[in-house]
């Protein structure tokens, strides 16, 4: 085992330093988890393993296809029916030796691997969770320090980029930027708890080795330990609709002392936006801040311009919902108005109470209303949003 | 009227001509042609949408398809290849082969024949025409959620959907039904003298496939009408807001999944040992171990498949149960590779193309295996889970080991189904454009995967950009040089050198004791096997 181990390393050792001279990647990225290391482990032996099988088989084959052939007048050997208990003793060989691979010396390992992988609590310091929507994901801080800090994080590539036919220069990370990156404090055991709002999703970054599946209505979970500060880029691996290859995910891991310098701004970031929420908006600050809103959340699906992309996508550009009233005559909310729509959501449609705080709730629905080519001219204050969520 | 029914009955000379006698034929050569041809046309159709997906995939940035339309086009081709393509192919070979091989005049269920090949056309024509549909504004183009068709995607999804879910119930249909004669046929109509344990190894590959579709093509046929009444009749099987679960759809799809796979490959196995036996000139090696390892893999396949889906979240127990259950199908494999070999070993080898293709099939297909292996054990697997390493492992599996298998039988039988001798030099280069063409496509694939590129996306950051070129090259290659094997197979069924009725010198076995090509109705006397 140990032999494995070593030779497992010192070829891990070689792809890498391959990896850094060359521009191609022969294996996985360098792991950052010790879940991302045992994995890296587990497929080297494993690739060590089935190169072997494989080299071995192939010569002896080699061997008999250039001398066992009619053109060397090699005259093929008369199988006296083979006795059963030879055809037996010769075949169980074969079985016996990948009997050996597979439940000892690669079942062995892999049972340990999978108790870890699967022991997310023991230890952990921390909880976030991770909600996957059509095309973006969503972190909160369950406990500690960061409780109650619950952003959302979103492709930051210049749409020009992604569009059909764009030939000038991309980003450096291209397709794996996005505007708020999850942060992590280095060395802490994290429990990472895994849901869906519409479909299923995978969250997966891959030098920390953990993927699990965000299902609708449960809670899957994993953990992630990371051992080195630094960037990580990763992307969804469910395919989950027409964004599928649009929502990366980016990590950053920090030392605990930038951390915590992390969570205080951030909390503070979050109580100026909570304040927003009760003073009185105009309605210029209020279409001003939606347009943002608007094209970094809504436009995937309902477009720039809000022709939106029919019959999956509606327009917003003379939709009766985002035309028709909001409230009733009781001061309520009225169901299907557009209001309802942006909070809660219908089929593809996500509920986005979840997700935008009251201002940004307030500002996008304005937007809406007052562009986009529609002018109905109200305005919705974020204390109403604030309001109507009770 | 009693004597010309007598006559007619005798003789079976008229058939009716033109389109009627494809149309009504309960023959089974002229089924089995139909078959194959039907597979040949749709692998091409499958391919070139595998090819507009690999021009897209050409380099980073979108060039040519918007991301629907690439979602719709990666799900509509694997349905093609496995269902249009692959399987009838197997089929078609069933069809001609086996009644030849077993000594019996025709299929035990004729007219059930006729209408298992003609289920095939319209379930194609469903599966591809939502994208026309498309282009008059109906609709939002096919099914969009990859093969797999995964809630709670597929129940937002349009009317693709419901165009791929009508498509599989016809496909799966004419399955059971192929499925059925099979059995019946090789039950009851073999030659005196030939028992189980003697019947060809291509019979017993079809007899355990028969089996499997019929043990798991109906509880795909469940899942997918249970998605069907989830989408229009408010059921909720697999949403969570009613009580149900999207993960219980993927253990229903992968019950009849993965045993698809052994469905897909089986055949194979049955005529690969016997082409290696033909052109080693000695016996195929150990042919009890052989049928005993097609029960034992039967069996397994069965019993494994939540691998498909470890990332999806499982019980400890439960993880280690599929890991080791899987681990143990490489053991009836090895002994499979090991008299495939022993059968090669101290033979008189000479490589014609079938023989070529053969022993190719050998050493990509062990790729796939061993790859497989790797797949098996958990911790690994959330690394190569949806990532390329899993598409280029399945190619390995389903294009070498499946369609390159098919190329094989096509090359070893097609002298005996028209008579005539195919050009053995387009043949040869036609094996080594295919073979070097699919390695240099899915070689960079495993590496992709391993760097970290997902499956199913249109577009790719810029790590990944030179595989996705060297692949993409080696994918337009492979498909053209397809046009080989189309151009070989035309101009030797319309004439050329004639064949001997053993076309093969070391070909042992009924089929190689008729004409080449054989008579329409064949057999009409048993032959008495010793």
């Amino acid at each position: 085992m140990q032999v494995f181990k070593k030779i497992g390393l010192g070829l891990a050792a070689m792809l890498a330093s391959l990896n850094a001279c060359a521009e191609y990647a022969w294996n996985f990225p360098l792991p950052a988890t010790p879940m991302a290391t045992d994995t890296l482990h587990v497929h080297n032996k494993f690739m060590l393993i089935a190169m072997a099988i494989f080299v071995v088989v192939l010569v002896i084959m080699i061997y008999a296809i250039f001398s066992h052939r009619k053109s060397k007048n090699f005259k093929p050997v008369t199988d006296k029916a083979p006795s059963t208990a030879v055809e037996i003793f010769w075949t169980l060989i074969p079985f016996a030796i990948l009997l050996l691979i597979d439940f000892v010396i690669m079942g062995i390992p892999a049972y340990h691997s999978v108790l870890m992988m699967e022991d997310t609590r023991d230890k952990a310091t921390m909880v976030i969770k991770i909600t996957g929507s059509q095309w973006r994901w969503q972190y909160e801080y369950m406990d500690g320090d960061a409780q109650g800090i619950k952003f959302i994080s979103n492709l930051s590539t210049p749409k020009e980029q992604t569009e059909k036919g764009y030939q000038g220069v991309k980003n450096e990370h291209y397709l794996l930027e996005v505007d708020n990156h999850l942060v992590l404090p280095v060395g802490e055991k994290v429990r990472v708890l895994m849901t869906s709002t519409d479909v299923l999703h995978n969250w997966w970054v891959p030098q920390f080795g953990s993927s699990r599946v965000a299902v609708p209505g449960f809670i899957r979970e994993t953990w992630v330990q990371i051992e080195k500060a630094g960037t990580y880029r990763g992307q969804c691996k469910e395919l989950c609709g027409k964004g599928h290859g649009y929502m990366p995910v980016v990590v950053d891991a920090l030392p605990m002392a930038e951390y915590k310098a992390w969570v205080a701004t951030k909390k503070e970031e979050l109580a100026k936006a909570s304040a927003g929420a009760d003073k009185v908006w105009t309605k210029e600050d209020l279409i001003a801040n939606g347009k943002l809103v608007y094209e970094k959340n809504c436009a995937v699906c309902h477009q720039i311009t809000g022709a939106g992309l029919p019959p999956a996508f509606p327009p917003l550009t003379g939709s009766k919902i985002a035309n028709g009233p909001i409230f009733g005559a009781d001061g309520k909310y009225l169901k299907d108005s557009h209001l309802d729509r942006v909070l809660n959501g219908v089929r593809v449609m996500p509920a986005w109470k979840a997700m935008l705080n009251d201002t940004e709730i307030a500002s996008v629905i304005t937007y809406e209303r007052n562009a986009l080519g529609n002018s109905v001219g109200d305005m919705l204050q974020p204390s109403q949003v604030k309001e109507a969520r009770q | 009227m009693s004597t010309t029914t007598v006559a007619h009955h005798e003789e079976h000379a008229e058939h009716p001509s033109g389109i009627m006698r494809w149309l009504t034929t309960t023959n089974h050569k002229d089924i089995g042609t139909m078959y194959l041809t039907f597979s040949l046309i749709m692998f091409f159709v499958g391919g070139s949408m595998i090819l507009a997906i690999r021009a897209e995939l050409f380099q980073p940035g979108l060039q040519l398809l918007n991301p629907e339309f690439f979602n719709q086009l990666i799900g509509v081709h694997a349905l093609i290849m496995i269902f249009a393509a692959l399987m009838p192919a197997a089929t078609g070979f069933a069809n001609w082969m086996i009644p030849l091989q077993i000594g019996a005049p025709d299929m035990a269920l004729p007219r059930l024949n006729n209408w298992g090949f003609w289920l095939l056309p319209p379930s194609a024509i469903l599966l591809t025409l939502p994208f026309t549909l498309a282009l008059f504004g109906i609709g939002d183009g096919a099914l969009a959620t990859g093969w797999t068709f995964y809630p709670p995607l597929s129940v937002q999804g349009g009317i693709g959907v419901d165009f791929a879910i009508f498509a599989v119930h016809l496909l799966g249909i004419s399955s059971v039904l192929g499925s059925i004669n099979i059995i019946v046929t090789l039950f009851n109509m073999r030659a005196p003298g030939m028992t189980l344990m003697k019947m060809p190894m291509f019979a017993w590959g079809w007899l355990i496939t028969a089996f499997l579709l019929i043990a798991t093509i109906p509880v795909l046929a469940g899942a997918v009408t249970m998605l069907l009444t989830d989408r229009h009749f408010g059921t909720h099987f697999f949403d969570a807001a009613g009580g149900g679960d999207p993960i219980m759809f993927q253990h229903l799809f992968w019950f009849f999944g993965h045993p698809e796979v052994y469905i897909l490959l089986l055949p194979v196995w049955g005529f690969i040992p016997q082409i290696l036996e033909t052109f080693s000139r000695k016996p195929m090696y150990g042919y009890k171990a052989q049928v005993y390892s097609f029960w034992a893999i039967g069996a397994l396949s069965v019993v494994v498949w939540a691998h498909h889906f470890f990332t999806a979240g499982m019980p400890v127990p439960a993880l280690l149960y599929f890991m080791y259950s899987t681990m143990a199908i490489s053991l009836p494999l090895a002994v499979l590779f090991f008299c495939w070999i022993k059968t090669m070993w101290k033979g008189s080898m000479s490589f014609e193309t079938p023989m070529l293709f053969a022993v190719g099939w050998i050493i990509l297909f062990g790729i796939g295996g061993l790859t497989g292996l790797m797949l098996a054990d958990v911790a690994a697997d959330a690394q190569y889970h949806n990532s390329y390493f899993v598409v280029a492992h399945f190619h390995y599996t389903l294009f070498a080991g499946g369609i390159m298998g098919i190329m094989a039988g096509t090359y070893y039988w097609l002298p005996k189904m028209t008579g005539h001798m195919y050009s053995e030099k387009l043949g040869k280069l036609h094996f080594w454009l295919t073979a070097i063409s699919f390695n240099l496509t899915f070689i960079p694939q495993f590496f992709l995967g391993l760097a970290g590129m997902p499956r199913r996306i249109p577009d790719y950051a810029l790590q990944f950009a030179e595989f996705n070129m060297i692949s993409s090259i080696a994918a337009f290659v492979l498909g053209f040089s397809q046009l080989l094997f189309v151009y070989n197979i035309v101009s030797c069924a319309r004439g050329g050198k004639k064949a001997t009725d053993q076309v093969w010198e070391g070909a042992k076995g009924l089929e190689w004791t008729l004409p080449s090509p054989p008579p329409y109705h064949s057999f009409t006397e048993q032959p008495i096997v010793k």
